[in-house]
């Protein structure tokens, strides 16, 4: 599946017909430009680190004139989100960015959002949550609102950024819910590297503009967010349930669509890396994919029968995509960057889940890296790969890996073979 | 692949001289990738800052701790931090002295530089003299030691990337060219090829 990612094209990847320019730069302004591209009509943030350069760029993008919307400075993200509400409701295409403390703080108001079936885009720039403080990526955020009813995507590189921001206003708009993009705070939201920025004309006609079934209009009154008896709220809850499960169909046809017109495929909910003939699979998400992808080609040129599986999108959770692994893998290894207290780590426990109905049951193992900000590395991924080759059955429910603590529950080194050969040799 | 890693302290540009040369580094056709590491986010607390290049897209997404280049942007670093940790055999050192660079002792075996950027960048008026703004300079320095990237290509860049004084930016990296040395049998080596690791031991 190599030449998928959009970050695994060659350079022939960034010559196609499609693109305006190809220009190094951020994570945070990869979504700024995108939200430019989306024609957005109105911006509603408050800062934080490291989400801050997305709506500070998009400032800039207002204030020159290059983009028609109404920037709208508040006095927090509760704020943020109402404003994304109350205009996401008169019929505008609405954004906002945040991270950590910033999405906590909008709990309440996800809720609304998904619940008046909004179609609004919001960028999260995944930090560890306080206290202790830091501004370091982990997934704890975002997994927090797991059931607001947002979808949710992960980004693993800059060019993905920009192409899931284009691809979820389309998405949020078809199946009327709003939509939640991931970047990894620094990991990506400051990584500068190279992005195809696309045409203007080509992203006004995969993503027209936002057509709202029911707005507020005084000439066409109607009342929204009333108080709903028993009679009628589950069938309302039931169609938002449905709309969610709904949006897995969309999300593939709209990843489909992207890459006829832009050359660039995501591959839906999930990608998957060396997994085909795969024995053992590790399933992660966000940008430790990208160097996970490292790891496997290391292990696979010493013959290791090894694969991964990308979690693209959290909510909608790939059952399918899973259950479809799980016919033809013995273990499956998940690495998740976020703990669950009093359970495992968070997309551990949902693999688990949609295999237990399912005929096909390999040994999962659940493993923890890379909170607040640790580095996850090619030397990280071939601990758990170790780790899962010498075991045929899980001891533990959550291995934390590169953990300092002594007597913790963690895999052991080394490697059964090649252990020298093991240590990255030149970085690729 | 090529990887860099830029030793400064907040203040003197590091992260946007990262930047600056992953872009120039792309303009020439190659891959690139910068990546600051921040700590406390002041000035003059120590900051690091990472460039990869490479051939092929660039998958590693994780601080560089086997450098093939290291930039030293305050050689008071030297001292308080272990710049050197990792630095790959053979890797080059280019540091920010107005002393010559064989007052630092470094090993024969890792090509070195001094280059006076401060001196560069106050001339140039970029910063003030107690706090120069040393990245644009060192950027000129390092096309021409290292052979890794030309100056036409970190002029643009840096024409591109710094918000004010486009000018004498540019100026103060084409000085800084002028008046380094190229590091002897380094070229070569230094354009993407891969080579054995080695850490260096020095303090």
């Amino acid at each position: 599946m190599e030449g998928r990612n959009g970050m695994n094209t060659t350079n022939s990847g960034l010559l196609h017909p499609s693109i305006e320019k190809v220009v190094v730069m951020e994570g945070t302004h990869a979504a700024s430009y995108a939200v430019k591209l989306a024609r957005v009509q109105v911006i509603a943030a408050y800062p934080i680190t490291p989400q801050t350069s997305v709506v500070e760029k998009l400032s800039e993008i207002v204030s020159d004139g290059e983009l028609d919307a109404k920037f709208i400075k508040v006095e927090s993200e509760h704020s943020a989100m109402a404003c994304c509400i109350g205009s996401s409701i008169s019929g505008a295409r609405a954004f906002t960015a945040t991270s950590s403390q910033g999405l906590a703080l909008m709990h309440e108001l996800l809720h609304w959002a998904a619940g008046s079936r909004l179609p609004i885009v919001m960028v999260n720039v995944n930090r560890a949550m306080a206290p202790p403080w830091s501004i370091y990526v982990d997934h704890n955020d975002s997994l927090s609102q797991r059931d607001t009813g947002w979808l949710q995507f992960y980004a693993e590189s800059n060019q993905e950024v920009t192409d899931t921001v284009l691809q979820a206003y389309k998405i949020a708009e078809t199946v009327s819910l709003p939509v939640m993009i991931n970047l990894d705070a620094f990991v990506l939201s400051h990584t500068s590297e190279p992005v195809a920025i696309p045409k203007q004309e080509l992203v006004d006609e995969f993503l027209p503009a936002r057509k709202a079934s029911f707005k507020v209009d005084t000439s066409d009154p109607r009342a929204f967010g009333a108080l709903i008896g028993p009679e009628a709220y589950m069938e309302m809850r039931y169609k938002l349930y449905q709309a969610m499960e709904d949006a897995r169909s969309v999300i593939r046809e709209v990843d489909r669509d992207f890459a006829n017109m832009f050359g660039r495929s995501y591959g839906g909910l999930v990608e998957e890396y060396m997994a085909e003939d795969a024995e053992t699979v590790l399933i992660t998400s966000a940008t430790a994919v990208s160097t996970a992808r490292i790891a496997v080609d290391e292990l696979r040129s010493m013959g290791f029968p090894v694969g991964l599986m990308k979690i693209r999108t959290f909510r909608p959770f790939p059952v399918d995509e899973i259950r479809a692994l799980a016919k033809h893998v013995r273990k499956i290894g998940v690495m998740d960057r976020n703990v669950s207290f009093g359970a495992t780590g968070i997309i551990y426990q949902e693999t688990k889940a949609v295999l237990y109905n399912a005929p096909d049951r390999p040994a999962v193992f659940g493993f923890i890296a890379g909170l607040g900000g640790r580095d996850i590395t090619p030397e990280t991924i071939n601990e758990i790969f170790s780790y899962l080759m010498n075991h045929e059955e899980p001891v533990s429910e959550a291995v934390w890996v590169g953990l300092k603590t002594a007597g913790a529950d963690r895999p052991e080194p080394p490697f059964p073979e090649n252990s020298a050969a093991m240590k990255r040799s030149d970085g690729v | 692949m090529i990887e860099i890693r830029m030793h400064g302290r907040g203040g003197q540009g590091g992260v946007i001289a990262a930047k600056i040369l992953a872009s120039a580094i792309f303009k020439e056709g190659k891959y690139a990738q910068s990546f600051p590491s921040f700590g406390v986010e002041r000035r003059g607390a120590p900051v690091l800052a990472f460039t990869r290049a490479d051939d092929r897209p660039i998958r590693l997404r994780t601080a560089i701790y086997e450098p093939d280049h290291l930039i030293v942007l305050d050689a008071t670093l030297i001292k308080s931090t272990n710049v050197f940790s990792g630095l790959k055999r053979g890797g080059t050192i280019l540091v920010n002295s107005s002393n010559p660079v064989e007052l630092f002792a470094f090993p024969a075996d890792y090509p070195s530089a001094s280059v006076d950027a401060a001196g560069i960048a106050v001339r140039h008026g970029l910063g003030t003299r107690s706090i120069p703004i040393v990245n644009t300079a060192i950027l000129g320095a390092f096309a021409k030691f290292s052979g890794l990237v030309g100056i036409e290509s970190i002029v643009e860049a840096i024409r591109e990337g710094v918000p004010i004084k486009q000018d004498e930016n540019a100026a103060a990296a084409l000085e800084a060219y002028e008046v380094v040395e190229a590091a002897i049998d380094v070229s070569d080596r230094s354009r993407f090829s891969s080579e054995e690791n080695g850490a260096i031991t020095v303090k």
